[in-house]
């Protein structure tokens, strides 16, 4: 019998070794599997790289990961924000590297990797600082910059309804980086608000297919989702 | 002559925006372009994270957090609206599937060069965001910005002295003064406010523009 929940948290990330590249969805705190970042603060896994469209906001969450100095890298698209003062601390210190990645760069390089493909050529960036040093085309007279996947040895995930085979389906805008980042790691982990059984998912609609999933985890929301967040 | 303020420039760019639009409008002085749109037309919102039909912001006690926009604001989905992926989201702004959108910036060059995303001052620390996957990938790329910095330097430029987010990439300027579109032949004036006169729009701006008859801007 197949069988991808694992029964906490703690559990689910047990084996996190040092140096690991993971990935984390979210945006902002819509998808953000805040109790996941938790676990993995606990666990204390350090010197990772993280994928993540921000830098942490507040003191919570990826921040507080942050704040752990388990983070020796990290890839996003927007670090800057109004409530990143432990990630703009650091940086500003030297002591975490940024590679900003634009933001559809980020999510192309992420599908990329869960897709096989070895690199890809995009306008986004051409002739910019971030494009620096990157090999470029002309295709159809237009300038393109090559871009190589992300690959992970972790994706830690949210979605909203999950079963024990890891098909997921998502809430609204907490899908975001959630159904790419599930195929581009080695091994992904889902915390789902709700755990049912098999076939109650209709199969029209499930926007991760098990295969991409390695562990689910059950993390029922005791607050609506956000709240937690905005407070 | 008096300028437009932020909601008069917001409601002209909407003025521009046309029935059955898809539209993506930047963070900052661009989200003010939605409270302005008319009525009457149906115009399809695109917010980067993962929403096609993203309606105007719900009542105090309504506000749920898996539904926000690209400011992290709580939003409302439109009947006929869409969730999707960010690769998916991405893709239709690369794939040329967004007919507009309105960005903020710093610098305008005259062959359209975009500047918006970092100030390039050695403290700063940078972010990109999606200003530039937006700058090359919709059909029509509106830029929104005062005419000048605040302390009167034009922000439409011969040449960006910020790092660019797209090269040749802006359609249409809109300021607090004038439209300009920007064209093969250079910057193209459309409107300028009332009692603007082309002298003062050529004193401030400071590179060359491109006029009709004169009596077309009366």
């Amino acid at each position: 019998m197949i069988n991808k929940i694992v029964s906490s948290v703690t559990e689910a990330l047990a084996d996190v070794p040092d140096g690991a590249t993971i990935l984390i969805g979210g945006f902002g705190p819509a998808g953000m599997p805040a109790e996941l970042i938790d676990a993995l603060i606990a666990q204390g896994a350090k010197d990772l790289t993280i994928v993540n469209n921000n830098a942490g906001n507040g003191e919570t969450g990826l921040a507080a990961l942050l704040k752990a100095r388990r983070v020796r890298k990290i890839l996003c698209s927007f670090p800057r924000q109004v409530d990143s003062h432990i990630f703009d601390a650091l940086y500003r210190a030297g002591e975490i590297e940024l590679e900003l990645v634009p933001q559809g760069n980020l999510a192309e390089r992420i599908r990329a990797a869960g897709a096989g493909i070895g690199g890809f050529y995009t306008r986004t960036g051409y002739g910019t600082l971030l494009a620096e040093g990157k090999e470029t085309r002309t295709i159809d007279g237009r300038g393109y910059v090559l871009e190589y996947p992300i690959r992970a040895d972790y994706a830690l995930i949210k979605a909203e309804r999950g079963d024990r085979w890891g098909n997921l389906v998502y809430r609204k805008t907490a899908r975001n980086f959630g159904p790419i980042m599930a195929t581009a790691a080695r091994c992904t982990v889902a915390q789902v608000n709700r755990i049912v059984e098999l076939g109650e998912l209709d199969p029209e609609t499930i926007i991760t297919p098990g295969v991409y999933v390695k562990r689910i985890v059950h993390v029922p929301h005791g607050e609506p989702a956000g709240r937690r967040a905005a407070a | 002559m008096e300028r437009l303020n932020r909601d008069q420039m917001a409601a002209r760019v909407a003025r521009d925006i046309p029935e059955g639009a898809c539209v993506n409008l930047g963070i900052g002085l661009p989200t003010l372009v939605a409270n302005h749109l008319p009525k009457n037309r149906e115009i399809l919102l695109h917010s980067e994270n993962g929403v096609l039909g993203m309606g105007p912001a719900p009542g105090a006690g309504e506000e749920d957090y898996d539904l926000i926009n690209a400011s992290k604001d709580p939003v409302t989905l439109l009947a006929g609206g869409a969730f999707f992926h960010h690769a998916d989201s991405f893709g239709m702004m690369r794939g040329g599937h967004l007919d507009i959108c309105v960005l903020g910036a710093f610098q305008v060059s005259v062959k359209g060069d975009l500047a918006n995303w970092h100030t390039g001052a050695p403290d700063a620390i940078p972010a990109v965001g999606g200003a530039m996957d937006l700058a090359i990938g919709a059909k029509q790329v509106f830029v929104m910005m005062e005419h000048q910095t605040k302390s009167g330097q034009s922000k439409i430029v011969e040449s960006c002295t910020y790092p660019l987010t797209g090269v040749a990439c802006v359609n249409r300027i809109y300021t607090d003064l004038a439209v300009i579109d920007v064209t093969p032949q250079g910057l193209r004036v459309l409107e300028m406010v009332p009692g603007m006169t082309i002298a003062e729009l050529n004193r401030v701006t400071g590179v060359p523009l491109l006029y009709e008859r004169e009596s077309d801007y009366a």
